[in-house]
């Protein structure tokens, strides 16, 4: 990753998959130029199967992997030890392997690799693979296969991961030829990486990996049934900006799908020239900066009342990479009843998917949203700009009448949120924040300013606990100049702070807030508000009055790592300025706080989002606006 | 719910059928009949599926299955633009009594004998659903020992063929 590196053919294919992630999609659409566009071609040599693994990575511009050895893969990590070009982390559990390259993929926009042996090394990587493929996360996962003549006997470490998998992939491959080693490889890159990107496996047999075969690069991708459509349709695309320059009440619903496609200066453009409210959901924290005054925040279920109100009494959506989820609509029906709907989206599938769409856009949003921009442009000049003047009103009145706020606990305790809000005025936007899921989660989304995309990284769609330490490793590896926070609840930092070992050994200097209210607080906060307070199984003894099992001080300093604890809002300036001061190994804060702290607003699940709580059983008042 | 017939071109490779029969299986839609084979085009087969859904509900499935990397083409097959035929084998009880009348019953439906023996014949037909049904119909009196039908197989009308752009870029 040094700039001084002499120019060899890798690091221009690296550096052109740099610009390709840019794009996202590339201008693929008809053909599928990609591997013959890499600089270097190669071969013929014979090799074995492994090193033609380990060439086809350096091909493709691969820097670093995430992984952990076994037997079916033994033969690919002998090559990998001379591998110069690639940066191989042994990680401790082949979930953090998945959870690295995720995060890799995220804080960089490159595809995150990671590799390892069959059987329950695989199925390991199974919630990584789940997570990344809800969250449409550029990644490959090369697990080893036992030898093609055992694949079938039950043999020893054997698991069809091809056929568990295929729900939660975008595309896998079994490969038992080695001379298929470089087309494969290539052609899970393009497909990890193009379209709607998300997470491709591969699986090799042993025996695949010994034998010889002929390297030849560029190999020739062969994907007929892969043609992602990259420019939205222009009659659409007017048709989209006629609604528009229609509407009184629009609203900017962009979603991850912005943050893929790298779209953060069209969408600002957009937004800019039609003067409409912006809201970003989980996902896309961080492409349309909080401090612009256009941006309402979060919606869904513990999103702003400003944006989540906004939605409601629309006319109209222009929704931008989003997908209707569950969490953001809350009960279907009801959500945003009188909007018309715009839905772009580079995937096909999402269209009137949840939500039926007036006018559907498919393409690469990047250029969906400067077409628009320059329909909406057209359409001003000849119609009239529309007056968003009453709509703001009514905005503005919300905004500063329900801002993002919290009340200390009656218990006298820290505040969660205070922490958290620390941790980003001290550390600025230039940080990485990554977090787990729960309630501190939620917190990171609230109260954590987000100024960049790539900003902000978690898990969304598939709710992993656990993933904030192992992406955040990742994410610091793709950016060794940045400070990356992982913030993390005391439940999901059980899950996987195995990797802080990693993290130690490997220089990677990753900041830990663990956010340790002593229980599983997301769950404890519905039990308090729909269970009668019967906290059932969400206690886990790490915090205030507690046992302290395990004592997180104590684990992080066995690690190696600089540990410090914060029991009280005084301190934690101090503490997050220690910890920003400690730059040569990984820092672990155990912020004790208190286990009452809520997430507000909220919208119980299951209601309409008109049912939004700033507190307990508190609806805002809608009337009181005028 | 109602009866569509979906024909999907795919790439010949191992785990195809298993990818395109689980889209159908994660929504709990029950596959009526299955039908795979090659195609013109060497490396290409084209499976042919009829299912029971709601339209929205397959619109939704069908974009799924154009996801698959493996699929290259999907088009839903309407009766009345589409020749649809069923193929079934039928093993009928037939004695020295009665096999006359299997026989004649069989060529009423222009079926045809495929084997005989002192106790049973096999009949074989191909036709439109309504017809091997009322097939079955007339078979049911003698005994019916065994059948076994291949899924429907369907077919565009017209000179177009679905393949013709499918595979250009």
């Amino acid at each position: 990753m040094s700039k001084d590196q002499p120019i060899s053919p890798a690091v221009m294919a690296h550096r052109r998959a740099e610009n390709t992630s840019a794009s996202l999609v590339g201008a693929e659409t008809d053909q599928h130029p990609v591997a013959t566009a890499v600089v270097g071609a190669e071969g013929p040599e014979e090799m074995t199967g492994s090193r033609a693994i380990i060439r086809s990575l350096e091909q493709l511009g691969v820097t670093d992997v995430f992984g952990l050895p076994g037997g079916a893969i033994l033969p690919t990590y002998d090559p990998l030890m001379d591998a110069e070009k690639i940066n191989h982390i042994l990680v401790r559990h082949e979930q953090g392997a998945g959870h690295a390259a995720e995060g890799y993929a995220l804080a960089s926009g490159r595809t995150g690799v990671c590799i390892v042996t069959s059987g329950p090394g695989a199925t390991n990587l199974v919630t990584a693979l789940a997570d990344a493929n809800m969250d449409s996360i550029p990644m490959v996962a090369i697990t080893g296969q036992v030898s093609s003549a055992f694949i079938g006997t039950d043999a020893f470490q054997e698991a069809d991961i091809v056929g568990m998998t295929m729900p939660i992939t975008k595309h896998s491959y079994l490969v038992t030829d080695p001379n298929d080693i470089p087309r494969v490889l290539a052609e899970a890159f393009h497909l990890a990486s193009t379209g709607r990107p998300g997470p491709v496996l591969v699986d090799v047999s042993k025996d695949a990996q010994v034998s010889t075969m002929t390297f030849n690069w560029p190999p020739q991708l062969d994907l007929p049934g892969y043609r992602p459509v990259t420019r939205g349709h222009s009659k659409q695309i007017k048709e989209a900006a006629r609604l528009i320059a229609a509407a009184d009440r629009p609203v900017l619903y962009t979603g991850g799908g912005t943050m893929r496609a790298d779209a953060a200066a069209e969408l600002l453009e957009l937004a800019e020239l039609t003067g409409a409210p912006v809201v970003t959901t989980l996902t896309a924290r961080g492409v349309f900066p909080d401090s612009h005054e256009l941006n309402l925040g979060m919606p869904g279920m513990h999103g702003t009342v400003p944006a989540v109100y906004a939605m409601q009494q629309s006319d109209l959506l222009i929704t931008l990479g989003a997908r209707f989820d569950d969490r953001v609509t809350g009960q279907l029906d009801t959500f945003a009843p009188n909007a018309k709907v715009i839905h772009a989206d580079i995937d096909p599938a999402e269209i009137s998917k949840n939500r039926t769409a007036d006018v559907p856009i498919v393409g690469d949003l990047k250029t969906v949203i400067s077409d628009l921009t320059d329909a909406v442009r057209q359409e001003f000049e000849t119609a009239e700009k529309p007056d968003l003047g009453t709509w703001w009103t009514t905005l503005s009145t919300l905004r500063d009448t329900y801002p993002l706020g919290y009340t200390r606990t009656d218990d006298g305790l820290g505040s969660p949120q205070h922490v958290i809000e620390r941790i980003s005025a001290l550390t600025g936007p230039e940080a990485v924040y990554v977090s787990g899921v729960g309630q501190h989660q939620m917190w990171s989304a609230q109260f954590v300013d987000y100024e960049r995309p790539r900003q902000w990284l978690n898990s969304a769609g598939l709710g992993t606990m656990g993933f904030a330490v192992p992406a955040a490793m990742g994410a610091q590896v793709s950016q060794p100049d940045r400070v990356v926070w992982a913030i993390d609840g005391d439940g999901c930092f059980q899950m996987t702070n195995q990797e802080l070992a990693t993290c130690v050994i490997n220089n990677i200097p990753i900041k830990v807030a663990v956010i340790n209210n002593s229980s599983l607080g997301m769950v404890r906060q519905w039990q308090t508000l729909f269970y009668d307070g019967r906290y059932s199984n969400t206690e886990l003894n790490t915090g205030h009055n507690s046992r302290r099992v395990p004592d997180f001080v104590k684990l992080a300093e066995a690690y190696g790592c600089a540990a410090l604890r914060c029991e009280s809002d005084d301190e934690v300036d101090d503490v997050i300025k220690q910890a920003l001061e400690i730059n040569d190994r990984p820092v672990v804060i155990d912020f004790v706080v208190s286990a009452d702290a809520m997430v507000w607003p909220m919208v119980p699940s299951g209601v309409s989002n008109d049912q939004i709580q700033i507190a307990k059983n508190l609806t805002p008042d809608w009337n009181s606006e005028d | 719910m109602s009866r569509h017939t979906l024909s999907v071109l795919v790439e010949d490779k191992p785990g195809v059928l298993t990818r395109v029969a689980g889209l159908f299986a994660r929504r709990a839609f029950n596959i009526h009949s299955l039908a795979v084979g090659p195609t013109e085009l060497p490396g290409i087969s084209r499976i042919t599926v009829v299912v029971d859904a709601d339209g929205e509900l397959l619109e939704q499935v069908t974009k799924q299955l154009n996801k698959l990397i493996n699929v290259i083409k999907i088009v839903e097959l309407a009766p009345e633009n589409s020749v649809q035929r069923d193929h079934i084998m039928v093993k009928v009880r037939a004695d020295a009594s009665t096999r006359l009348q299997v026989t004649q019953a069989a060529n009423l439906f222009r079926a045809t004998i495929v084997d005989v023996s002192t106790e049973s014949v096999v009949i074989e037909s191909t036709g439109a659903r309504d017809k091997i049904h009322a097939l079955l119909d007339v078979l049911e009196p003698f005994g019916v020992r065994e059948i076994v039908r291949a899924g429907t197989l369907a077919l565009g009308r017209g000179p177009k063929s679905m393949s013709d752009r499918a595979l250009r870029h």
